[in-house]
């Protein structure tokens, strides 16, 4: 015991491991209120861990190359001790991640978890938002199959839309002037290594800023401003460690049962997390009748689909998709409340929401399926429409509220009749 | 107060998740009666696709001892089902070569490793018994679930020869032309005898897709029952430490 102090001294002495250890843990002083919504910060860490390490272990067998990569993805599958579990947990992971996150933005909505002083929080959530979604494309693309070839060639091709640099663009990107061999190579490189770098600096980045601040909570009010009068520690809080890290233990254990659930019973989730076109090696000459994105990306594709073109233009849509992504990162400063949290807003801040979560979901169904899915309407005057789905209707409907969410709200949180707010935690 | 929790982690990933329907196909499938834990079922499969199929097609991630876990020892999968001389780690290669392939059907014959996780079994129990005769077809030979097919009807001694016969009819409101197959020439097994050997066949094909599947299967019910033990423990480990909070 004693030379353990005296280690700790020694190092104490050289590293700030125990002043450290006491400003992110043990003295870090969370809400005492946390509820369901506040596991997913940890949760999304925990996914983090687990597709970096299991990631190091797909790449000792992959090989980044269009005449061998679907066949090293199925030695994993196959030769590879374990190889089967390390890429279920991957693939299983990248689906879970985008789960854990949305459901980590939608708690960051409902409680107000972006306003002052927690924009740059928020800010720093969005930029890995973005960068997630970077991963996951690029890595989708790393199994060579029909889905990822044919995907990437359309999400490329995007690109090619924006007016003057487009093309130029878009070849920069694939290397080649189709998918290629020598995309796969730089995706693999974006993947494996610029990617991750750039998500841990974030996150890290995300946590610094998170700490500086402190926790916000479901009442949404500061924990800060009512502290013990001796102590200096604020009196609605508890030390992070060990309160809150043996209750997310609780929700890892809740999480990693339905991810086990997932990665051993079920491990292509009916074709979402693992397409059955998937399975198919990439090729160039044969499209694929239905190219739809994984369904994480669904809500954003679908709303692509449903800005018709302009003047003969693809870029109406792919900005209006760009758009439906970058527009999160003014939420701190739309939001005109008194108040922050769900608890205290009034009926019209609900229903926005409310229409906004079902737009959301809507967009996100009808991204996986054709645009006939829904029938088409007849009669002459759908000739009078430039499309005769009932889809792409319903789509272009939600992809305006979906976008009315944001526009309107300096308005409806202004209006909005708000409850009074406590001054300690309920 | 952790019940709340797990029934709303449950019910967030319902709606976080799009319902788990697959687009509805315009062919109708049979549902392929395939058990995977019928051993006798999987080495009879893995006979018929060794025999029939590997003429043209590969299953070139597949290893011929992998076959073990289906019940057949390494002296069986030698003697049985594999050339003189092959060793029992290699992969199943195609007796054919790709350029053949290419140049005798206008398509090189995919590789079948993998086919059963990408058309699924009930397509593929289906497409085996969908073959009929087609003279416009340069095989002679076309398929209700797979339209203008390069491949020829492999098993057609077996099943006899299958024609599309179209009748139009109407029920009720809905009018239009209903194709159905029937058999117009015998083959050497009757068509119930056919459809289990088929269902053999897709059996085995399943099993090559995902040989690790078993494993899978089993080591979960393992890892499950840890976690939820785990669950267990973290969630009186919580309760002790927030009993002065609470």
């Amino acid at each position: 015991m004693k030379a353990m102090t005296n280690l700790l001294n020694w190092v104490d002495a050289r590293f700030p491991l125990s002043a450290n250890w006491k400003a992110h843990l043990s003295e870090y002083y969370a809400p005492k209120n946390f509820n369901f919504w506040y596991f997913f910060g940890s949760l999304a860490l925990l996914v983090l861990v687990l597709q970096i390490i299991t990631g190091i272990f797909l790449t000792m067998h992959y090989k980044p190359s269009a005449e061998h990569a679907f066949a090293s993805v199925e030695y994993i599958m196959r030769d590879v001790p374990w190889g089967w579990l390390i890429r279920y947990m991957h693939s299983t992971g990248a689906s879970m991640f985008f789960v854990v996150v949305y459901l980590h933005m939608f708690r960051a909505l409902i409680y107000g978890s972006y306003r002052n002083p927690r924009e740059l929080i928020w800010l720093f959530g969005v930029a890995i938002f973005l960068c997630l979604m970077g991963e996951a494309f690029f890595g989708y693309l790393l199994p060579w199959g029909q889905m990822s070839y044919w995907g990437a060639q359309v999400i490329i091709n995007l690109f090619t839309s924006i007016p003057f640099i487009g093309p130029d663009i878009s070849l920069w990107l694939r290397g080649d002037y189709m998918v290629s061999d020598a995309t796969l190579n730089r995706f693999f490189a974006f993947h494996v290594i610029a990617l991750p770098l750039v998500l841990l600096g974030l996150v890290v980045a995300h946590l610094v800023a998170l700490h500086e601040v402190g926790s916000s909570n479901p009442d949404g009010i500061e924990i800060k401003e009512t502290k013990d009068k001796e102590t200096g520690i604020p009196l609605d809080g508890v030390p992070f460690h060990p309160y809150y890290t043996v209750k997310d233990l609780v929700g890892v254990s809740v999480f990693l049962i339905v991810f086990a659930a997932i990665l051993f019973y079920a491990p292509e989730m009916g074709g979402y997390f693992l397409e059955a076109n998937n399975f198919i090696p990439a090729d160039p000459l044969k499209t694929p009748a239905h190219i739809a994105p994984v369904w994480y990306f669904t809500p954003y594709y679908s709303i692509l689909r449903a800005v018709p073109p302009i003047m003969n233009s693809q870029f109406p849509g792919v900005a209006a998709m760009g758009l439906s992504v970058m527009i999160f990162a003014l939420i701190p400063w739309l939001d005109k409340s008194p108040v922050r949290s769900i608890r205290y807003r009034g009926h019209i801040y609900k229903t926005w929401l409310a229409l906004f979560v079902v737009s959301f979901l809507i967009l996100g169904y009808l991204g996986t399926e054709v645009t006939t899915v829904w029938g088409q309407f007849s009669g002459s005057w759908a000739e009078i429409l430039d499309t005769k789905d009932r889809a792409t209707w319903a789509a272009r409907l939600l992809t305006i509220i979906y976008f009315l969410f944001f526009i309107l709200m300096p308005w409806y949180t202004r209006i909005d009749k708000t409850k009074p707010v406590p001054k300690r935690l309920t | 107060m952790m019940m709340n929790v797990m029934r709303n982690l449950l019910l967030s990933l319902v709606l976080t998740l799009p319902l788990a329907v697959q687009a509805a196909e315009s062919i109708h499938l049979d549902k392929a009666p395939i058990n995977p834990n019928n051993r006798a079922s999987l080495q009879r499969g893995a006979k018929i696709f060794v025999n029939y199929c590997l003429n043209c097609h590969s299953a070139a991630y597949m290893r011929y001892n992998r076959l073990i876990e289906i019940g057949l020892s390494e002296e069986q999968i030698k003697n049985n089902l594999m050339l003189a001389g092959d060793k029992v780690g290699n992969t199943m290669t195609a007796n054919m070569a790709k350029p053949d392939g290419n140049a005798w059907f206008g398509a090189a014959p995919p590789d079948l490793s993998v086919e059963a996780r990408a058309r699924g079994a009930d397509w593929l129990y289906s497409y085996m018994r969908g073959f009929y005769k087609d003279e416009s077809r340069p095989t002679g030979w076309n398929n209700i679930v797979f339209d203008k097919v390069a491949m020829p009807h492999v098993l057609w001694q077996l099943q006899g020869v299958q024609v599309l016969k179209t009748e139009s009819q109407s029920e009720g409101h809905s009018t239009g032309a209903t194709s159905r197959l029937t058999l117009q020439e015998q083959g050497l097994l009757s068509p119930r005898e056919y459809n289990a050997l088929v269902a053999d066949l897709v059996n085995y094909m399943v099993f090559m897709s995902e040989p690790a599947k078993r494993d899978r299967l089993h080591l979960g019910v393992f890892v499950l029952l840890f976690l939820g033990l785990l669950f267990v423990l973290t969630y009186f480990l919580k309760k002790e430490f927030w009993k002065d909070v609470e």
